[in-house]
């Protein structure tokens, strides 16, 4: 392993076949992930990487850090767990958007709510894919990729909003193929303090045949001279400023994020929505509740000596209850 | 004259005080010495339903309910209806003169079935259907009736203390009712005064007043006559230190004392009172002083903070709850959650992630009445099946039950030893039963707790190739947790390698099953014997019976009365029910000529995992599952039909209200 300060994202592969499809958006999102890991110099057993079932879920096994593939939907609250435990951990997550927006939202929405420092990355292709390409939440009403008998009855869910209402304090989107620019968007959603959420949009070449690749990249939409109009554009290349500096522009500053979050179509905004480093996290509000939290949390503590004799004692509690 | 041997109730509406006036007069007895044993029933509402607490006070250990009443304590006209027949045809009722003319029909919380079976009873005796009716019925059978002029008190204490409105002392009609309790049983004042203060030490003077105020209805009740009265409660000097406590708590130290240092859980009834009991006590004081023979231990400890904490997390549901937990345990914590039937069915799938990453998680599921919400804060034995079939495939676990308050508290670290020896969830399985049963006990002392954390892997530098499921003799491989330097591993739902990583090669799947299965032939190997079963009674007895949990104490108390009537009987214990201790258990029942299952559950579920792992069936069943305790005096009665050849093959137990 190499020193620290000489981490590449080679570093944090593994020598586990990957068994993606050909042209899969997963690559862009791993590779990103690796390379902002890298960018981060976060020594690899420091890391905990998280994810659900799916496609998105086989990530950790080719991640070079702990890898903990959960159930479908739960990765959130694994995570949660491990993250509480040792607030030392550097905890990524990644799941898909039927995992994060279906089976398990109410831990997305409870995720936000308590705003523990961890990164949350949803890889959102609108479809199912080891499934064999259902519609996931994420697919627009009416549309019908390929493998759909029929077109998609359900509206779709807009992660941006539904992060930003259930009270993230990093909202942000990245694309598959402007691997660059998610790898900024990861290592600042990494180094935000607080809950982080990225929408990473990522082609699926085998069930989504509408939202491909081209048409991200707008090859269907020529302008006079024949170029292409990409349908995704950064936010930052517009003069966005997503930072909540006071207080009191948080108001403002969401419903900015609200605004540009909803368009789609034809022109799809990515970068950072919204960023608020004013909040508490929960690990401040565990503090705040238990004074020696941080510097000895609940994975660090001694629970017995070494002849296995506990390391607490009730008497103090069990006088309480004491009636003779 | 019957002394020290008393079983005291006290009945109203949710939201009243009853709890707060049981404890008061749990902790005067307590005070005084004496020993006991108190339930709590409730209806799932917060206010208005009707609800009792039973107390037995006894001058030796008492374990269990029985079905008498010798004091009915009441100050509502429900708690008459409800639990009149009950009284001892020598004991007493409490009541306010002022409800006396309340009719059956009147009281819209009391069910028909209820109402109807006591208008044909009072209709037979040939009284009225109101209170009065009730009582009229019991002096005939000449229970002794003690009227307390509740109104006349709490003027009195109004006038005294200047409380603008008589309406604010409302509640303390409990207080006067436990005072008449104790006025009629000749109870010394003191400990009886020292309970109140206890109970309203945050404010004075509520106290004040409410001191004042059972003295008057206490002196009321010893001048109008304690003496042609059958029962006496008298303190009884003891050198033993002795706490009160229920089994939510004594799980809740349990865990605390055994290391766990992270719950997590979603409210539930009857679980959630121990989740609560351990967030108001977080932060935990660490054991050893700094001039004790373990200074050198202490000073390392203190120096990492002075204190220990058990984090509680209150989740968004019982999937998080799980696996939460999970995670935290993954990072090295001792980590638990602690729920009841519909939030163990939403754990099934985090079980069986824990069990196939072999992750030491402990779930300590409090049993209620089901199926489905059932009688959410009732009692019931259902989920023994469950517990050890919990989720899909096979998956291995342990399931531990403990049978009454004090195997609670040591059980509750013993289930932490067993889930990181053997690296796999434990479902401590105890009950309602046990939760909210109030038990005075010899202190609780940690002399003896070891903590076990099983084969921990020592950190390096340097990537080693560290295999987190390394295939080993016995089939434990050492823990890393995340977070260690070159120990990196995964984990996966997926059938995985030694590594971690997903296989679907069924070589391998082969190893990883007989690995993990095979632990369990481990922890039966290694569990110590007294922590897979506990025989009690007659060694060589005829008629043995077998049971688990919160019946231990009922058992007891009705083998000792039928030990003393001549009868010989013997009881097994089941503690580990899964792994099954086969062999223990075959050996303990063989040759046996009568073998009767107890339990609290509709179908005999012990009976059935007995006639399963060992082809022992039973010959009779006792069983209970009108969400109430059993009493040791039906099972008194249901045990002495079977010794005495009446019983039939399936006897259901019904009493409690």
């Amino acid at each position: 392993m190499a020193p620290e300060q000489l981490l590449k994202p080679a570093d944090y592969q593994t020598d586990v076949h990957n068994d993606w499809c050909p042209g899969c958006g997963d690559f862009g999102i791993l590779k990103a992930l690796q390379m902002a890991l890298a960018d981060l110099k976060i020594p690899p057993h420091q890391v905990a990487l998280f994810s659900g079932v799916g496609c998105s879920g086989k990530v950790p096994h080719y991640v070079n850090t702990y890898g903990v593939h959960t159930l479908h939907g739960r990765v959130l609250p694994y995570a949660t767990g491990a993250k509480i435990a040792n607030p030392g951990l550097e905890v990524v997550c990644v799941g898909g958007d039927g995992d994060g927006m279906g089976i398990g939202a109410g831990h997305f929405v409870n995720s936000g709510r308590r705003n523990l420092d961890l990164c949350y990355i949803l890889h959102d292709n609108q479809v199912y894919g080891l499934t064999k390409g259902q519609a996931s939440p994420t697919l627009q009403l009416g549309l019908q990729p390929k493998s759909l008998p029929k077109p998609n009855i359900h509206e779709a869910v807009n992660p941006i909003w539904l992060a930003l209402a259930s009270g993230a304090t990093f909202v942000a989107r990245a694309y598959s193929f402007d691997i660059r620019h998610m790898k900024d968007l990861i290592a600042k959603g990494i180094a935000h303090e607080g809950y982080a959420f990225i929408d990473a949009l990522q082609p699926c070449p085998t069930y989504n045949d509408l939202n491909t690749k081209e048409w991200y990249g707008g090859e269907d939409r020529l302008d006079g001279t024949g170029k292409r109009m990409p349908r995704v554009y950064k936010l930052e290349d517009r003069g966005y400023d997503p930072v909540v500096h006071s207080p009191d522009e948080v108001a403002e500053k969401q419903l900015q994020a609200l605004k540009v979050g909803l368009e789609w179509g034809d022109s799809i905004p990515i970068g950072i929505f919204y960023q608020n480093g004013l909040v508490t996290t929960y690990e401040e509000r565990l503090q705040e509740r238990i004074p020696n939290y941080l510097q000895e949390p609940p994975a660090k503590q001694l629970i017995a000596d070494a002849q296995g004799r506990p390391a607490v004692r009730l008497d103090q509690f069990l006088d309480e209850l004491v009636v003779t | 004259m019957r002394t020290n041997d008393l079983a005291w109730l006290i009945g109203g509406a949710q939201g009243s005080g009853v709890d707060s006036s049981a404890n008061i007069f749990g902790r005067a007895c307590a005070f005084g010495g004496l020993q006991l044993f108190g339930k709590r029933e409730y209806y799932s509402n917060i206010m208005g339903e009707h609800s009792y607490f039973l107390i037995r006070a006894c001058a030796g250990p008492v374990r269990s309910v029985v079905d008498q009443v010798n004091v009915l304590a009441t100050f509502d006209a429900e708690t008459v209806f409800r639990h009149a027949h009950d009284v001892t045809n020598d004991g007493a009722i409490v009541y306010d003169p002022a409800v006396a003319n309340v009719k059956i029909d009147e009281i819209p919380t009391l069910e028909a079935r209820v109402a109807q079976d006591l208008r044909a009873y009072l209709i037979a005796r040939g009284v009225g259907e109101s209170v009065q009716g009730v009582l009229d019925a019991c002096a005939q059978r000449g229970v002794q009736l003690r009227p307390i002029p509740m109104n006349d008190f709490l003027t009195n204490v109004q006038k005294k203390f200047q409380v603008d409105s008589l309406s604010k002392l409302s509640r303390m009609v409990n207080v006067l009712a436990v005072a008449t309790s104790f006025g009629l049983l000749a109870y010394d004042f003191a400990p009886f005064e020292k309970a109140i203060r206890y109970t309203f030490s945050g404010k004075p003077k509520v106290a004040e007043m409410n001191v004042y105020g059972a003295r008057l209805a206490y002196d009321h009740a010893r001048a109008t006559g304690s003496d042609g009265f059958t029962y006496r409660l008298t303190p009884v000097p003891t050198e033993e230190r002795r706490v009160y406590l229920t089994g939510s708590q004594a799980i809740a130290m349990g865990k605390m004392l055994g290391g766990c240092r992270f719950q997590t859980y979603y409210p539930i009834a009857p679980a959630s009172d121990e989740s609560e009991y351990m967030e108001s006590h977080e932060v935990i004081p660490l054991a050893a002083e700094p001039d004790s023979p373990e200074a050198q231990e202490a000073a390392v400890l203190a120096e990492n903070g002075g204190s220990s904490s058990l984090l509680v997390v209150q989740t968004e549901d019982e999937i998080a709850a799980i696996t939460m937990a999970t995670g935290a345990a993954l990072a090295g914590t001792r980590s638990a959650t602690a729920t009841s039937g519909p939030g163990f069915c939403l754990m099934m799938e985090g079980i069986g992630w824990a069990s196939i990453n072999e992750v030491p998680v402990v779930i300590t599921l409090y049993q209620r009445a089901g199926p489905s919400t059932g009688l959410p804060t009732r009692h019931e034995q259902g989920d023994l099946r469950f517990a050890i079939h919990a989720g899909h495939g096979e998956s291995p676990r342990i399931v531990f039950a403990s049978g009454d308050v004090r195997e609670c508290f040591y059980d509750a670290v013993k289930a932490f030893n067993f889930a990181e020896r053997y690296q796999m969830p434990v479902i401590h399985l105890v009950d309602k039963a046990l939760a909210n049963s109030y038990q005075t006990e010899a202190y609780l002392r940690p002399d003896g707790v070891r903590i076990d954390r099983g084969a921990l892997v020592v950190p390096r530098s340097g990537d080693d190739g560290y295999l987190r499921f390394q295939f080993t003799e016995t089939g434990i491989s050492p823990r890393a947790v995340l977070g260690m330097p070159g120990m990196t591993f995964w984990n996966t739902g997926d059938e995985h390698d030694e590594r971690g990583h997903i296989t679907e090669d069924p070589v391998l799947h082969i190893l990883m099953m007989e690995k993990r299965m095979g632990k369990l032939d481990l922890a039966l190997r290694e569990i110590p014997p007294e922590d897979q079963v506990v025989y009690h009674g007659d060694a060589d007895a005829e008629t043995v019976v077998i049971s688990w949990g919160s019946t231990k104490g009922a058992l007891l108390d009705a083998m000792d009365l039928l030990r003393k009537e001549g009868h010989t009987i013997g009881f097994l214990q089941l503690r580990l029910l899964h792994p099954f201790p086969t062999a223990i258990v075959e050996r303990l029942l063989r040759g046996r000529r009568t073998i009767v299952d107890v339990e609290q559950n509709f179908s005999g579920l012990l009976a059935g995992l007995l006639r399963e792992r060992t082809g022992i069936a039973v010959t009779h069943k006792i069983l209970k599952f009108t969400g109430r305790t059993m009493s040791s005096t039906e099972l008194r009665e249901g045990l002495k039909a079977v010794l005495d050849g009446k019983a039939s093959a399936r006897t259901v137990l019904t009493h409690g209200a």
